[in-house]
């Protein structure tokens, strides 16, 4: 943490610095750069550079009179006229008269903030490289033609052309939306202020409180999933992985013969899409489906009286986390086989002269080596469990629903409770708040990991 | 030393491998049931959600013919070649992303370099689809809502943040490849489409087929971006909107049908694929 913000002022002392300097020593030109982008460019006979710079402030400066400056104005309040009954003196009758939509002016304002954002930034280079291009006149070296410009976005700049596309595309499809997101949390937009009809605004933290306060139903609702996320993430993560490998190792034991076959028939079942896998396990397991069908008419179970499978609330997260073995378990035959035939054999051997037998060597060796191995992949699993998002919701959607809760039911997760929040009942700023949360929780789990795994402290190893 | 075999042991060893592979043929069974059955409802000739048995009864093509006529409400040849389309053009983007991204964050060294690796280690860690609504706004914004090119470019900037495994792929080869060519006077892009994408085709595979699968596969943001415009569905949003309780006790023999149909391709490429599969997950196991 330290680190980061010694590397953020580092950064900052870097930017000011040059841009002192520049003022500083600058001459004529690389001042009006200041203000004219690209002057300096063109002073210096990088003509092309320079008007590029220079087109770009006049399209900034013409967005901002159009656009930029009435967005970034209802920022503060998210619009005040609501929609509401005018009466047309013209015409003699009532019209819908257009209010303001805080939704659409907090998101003009987002797409402003980011705008101007890469307006300084384009700034800050236009300086830099009006300054660059007068000290390397000063001292005699030859400016970059453009097209000595264009040969090094091949070369030693080839980063950033490669970048480009993609990081642009990131920026408008996952930054952009997230950042509003982010800020939907600190308003009240919830059902009851869905614009146009009616406005939302910004509430601070209060959705952060409601969440984690007890007492009203939200907050009810809350700590519950919560706790369930985290016993499903820990039954789905473990289970899968001891029963897996335990599969994994009987196939690949000594004496069992057509490996590959055995292999194959679990591995199809990962090749089918989740969502058909699922949905026909969900049908499979219904109070009125062929599984409790079936009981009844070997007389297992009454007429008349199904079992509850996913219609009960402990029984629908047991019948939930044993399907998500079926789902899970092949994953792990598939990632520990390698592995666990990488376990040096000397050490099975000198097991089994001590006369160790087979469950004392798989909890003894088997198991400690592995998890030494695999727990980056473990703690990845786990994180990817408390956003497992398909298993809950096509398996039971969150129910069995239950009024106690807000808008979810007894096997939802935060994420699936985060899904129905979005598009079932549009609370979008608890959504937000939710989505936060996972944030958090995922964010330590994974810093634990990342900062402790090999590749990120020493990510050349190979090389 | 050669060991003797005891009687008992030879003995012991046999009862242990006979149950073995009688646990074995049980677990396949339980986990091969469902694909059997699926299989064998497609072809029931009278479907019926509420059946009480496993087996069909009789036999027939019905629902296969009924899924491909009766397209007024739902037409899924349709969502069959939507959802081709969408998977064309994501893999064909996202390959391009991923392979930019991941080349340049493995062999090229710049400033902002480990900055940009801590956000996308950021973005991956907030729930995907969290942004959705906001998406949808600014596909909206940009006229693109409601559209299957705006999918392709959902899923696309989705799968350039998982760049890790093509990342880790390029990362184990050697460096002093590059230089060498770096002093002989190559330019950097040269040796990126003459020396490195060559080298690259187990993970570009990879990366083709991970993106090609994920919009058969993908549901939420097909539901939200989609909205209720059933002809420009894909199939999983179309298959699951057949099972919601208003459709299923007509649809249900559809959607088994359609349910094969779907995952007869889609297998058969992860099949396929599985290999670089495992060889990505354990470089990255490995790795760390």
């Amino acid at each position: 943490m330290k680190k980061l913000f010694d590397g953020i002022k580092q950064g900052f002392k870097n930017v000011f610095g040059l841009l002192k300097d520049a003022w500083e020593y600058g001459d004529l030109w690389t001042r009006l750069s200041f203000l004219v982008l690209g002057a300096g460019n063109i002073a210096r006979k990088q003509i092309v550079k320079g008007i590029i710079y220079l087109a770009m402030e006049l399209g900034f400066i013409f967005y901002m009179i159009m656009f930029g400056v009435t967005a970034l104005s209802h920022f503060g309040d998210l619009g005040t006229k609501e929609q509401g009954m005018a009466y047309n003196e013209a015409t003699g009758v009532y019209e819908t008269a257009q209010g303001d939509n805080s939704m659409l002016l907090l998101l003009a304002a987002v797409v402003a903030i980011f705008i101007i954002v890469f307006f300084v930034v384009m700034w800050y280079k236009n300086v830099k490289s009006a300054y660059r291009t007068q000290l390397n006149k000063e001292m005699g070296k030859k400016n970059n033609t453009i097209k000595e410009d264009f040969a090094d976005y091949l070369d030693t700049k080839l980063h950033f052309t490669m970048l480009f596309v993609p990081i642009m595309s990131v920026l408008v499809f996952n930054i952009l939306p997230l950042f509003y997101m982010i800020l939907i949390a600190f308003t009240n937009f919830d059902r009851t202020h869905q614009p146009p009809g009616n406005l939302f605004d910004w509430v601070g933290l209060r959705n952060f409180g409601v969440m984690l306060s007890s007492k009203g139903t939200i907050g009810q609702t809350f700590w519950p999933i919560l706790g369930w996320t985290f016993v499903w993430a820990i039954f789905a993560t473990f289970l899968n992985y001891i029963f897996g490998m335990l599969l994994a190792i009987i196939i690949n034991r000594k004496g069992t013969k057509f490996k590959a076959m055995w292999r194959t028939f679990f591995v199809l079942t990962i090749a089918i899409p989740q969502f058909v896998s699922l949905l026909l396990m969900r049908h499979m397991f219904a109070d009125n489906g062929p599984m409790n069908g079936t009981l009844m008419s070997l007389g297992i179970i009454p007429e008349g009286d199904p079992i509850l499978f996913l219609s009960s609330k402990t029984l629908a997260r047991i019948t939930i986390i044993i399907i998500n073995l079926w789902v899970g378990m092949p994953y792990t035959v598939l990632t520990t086989t390698g592995i666990l035939q990488n376990i040096p054999s000397d050490l099975y051997e000198s097991a089994k002269v001590d006369g160790a037998n087979a469950v004392t060597i798989f909890w003894k060796i088997t198991l400690p080596y592995m998890l030494f191995v695999t727990t980056p992949k473990l703690i990845t699993d786990f994180v990817g469990n408390i956003n497992n998002f398909n298993v809950i919701f096509f398996l039971s959607e969150g129910g069995p629903k239950t009024t106690k809760y807000y808008q979810a039911g007894y096997t939802d997760l935060l994420v699936t409770w985060l899904y129905h929040l979005t598009v079932d009942s549009k609370d979008y700023c608890y959504a937000s708040v939710i989505g936060i949360f996972v944030f958090v929780i995922s964010a330590v789990l994974s810093l634990i990991t990342y900062r402790n795994t090999a590749s990120y402290k020493d990510e050349e190893g190979f090389s | 030393m050669q060991k003797k075999e005891t009687g008992s042991m030879k003995r012991n060893r046999f009862i242990a491998n006979t149950i073995v592979h009688v646990v074995l043929a049980i677990l396949s069974i339980i986990w091969l049931f469902p694909v059997v059955w699926i299989v064998l409802e497609s072809f029931n000739a009278n479907p019926d959600p509420g059946s009480s048995s496993f087996f069909p009864s009789a036999f027939g093509i019905q629902n296969y013919i009924k899924l491909f006529t009766e397209t007024d409400q739902f037409y899924f040849a349709k969502w069959f070649m939507n959802t081709l389309l969408v998977a064309i053009g994501t893999c064909l983007l996202s390959t391009f992303y991923v392979l930019c991204i991941s080349y340049t964050l493995s062999r090229l060294r710049f400033k902002a370099r480990k900055k940009l690796m801590n956000v996308g280690l950021i973005l991956n860690m907030f729930p995907a689809f969290m942004s959705m609504i906001a998406v949808y706004y600014i596909l909206k914004g940009i006229g693109l809502s409601e559209s299957l090119v705006s999918l392709v470019f959902v899923y696309s900037s989705g799968q350039a943040l998982q760049y890790h495994i093509a990342k880790g792929f390029f990362d184990t080869i050697p460096r002093a490849v590059d230089e060498a060519a770096w002093i002989d006077g190559a330019t950097r892009f040269q040796v990126f489409y003459k020396i490195t994408v060559p080298l690259s085709k187990p993970i570009l595979i990879y990366t083709v087929l991970t993106s090609f699968m994920a919009p058969w596969i993908d549901f939420i943001f097909a539901k939200v971006i989609l909205g209720t415009n059933y002809n420009k569905y894909t199939v999983a949003i179309g298959m699951w909107t057949m099972m919601e309780r208003e459709f299923i006790q007509d649809w249900y023999g559809c959607f088994t049908a359609a349910a094969v149909i779907v995952s007869i391709p889609i297998s058969l490429l992860f099949l396929f694929m599985q290999r670089y599969y495992v060889e990505g997950m354990s470089a990255g196991a490995v790795k760390g």
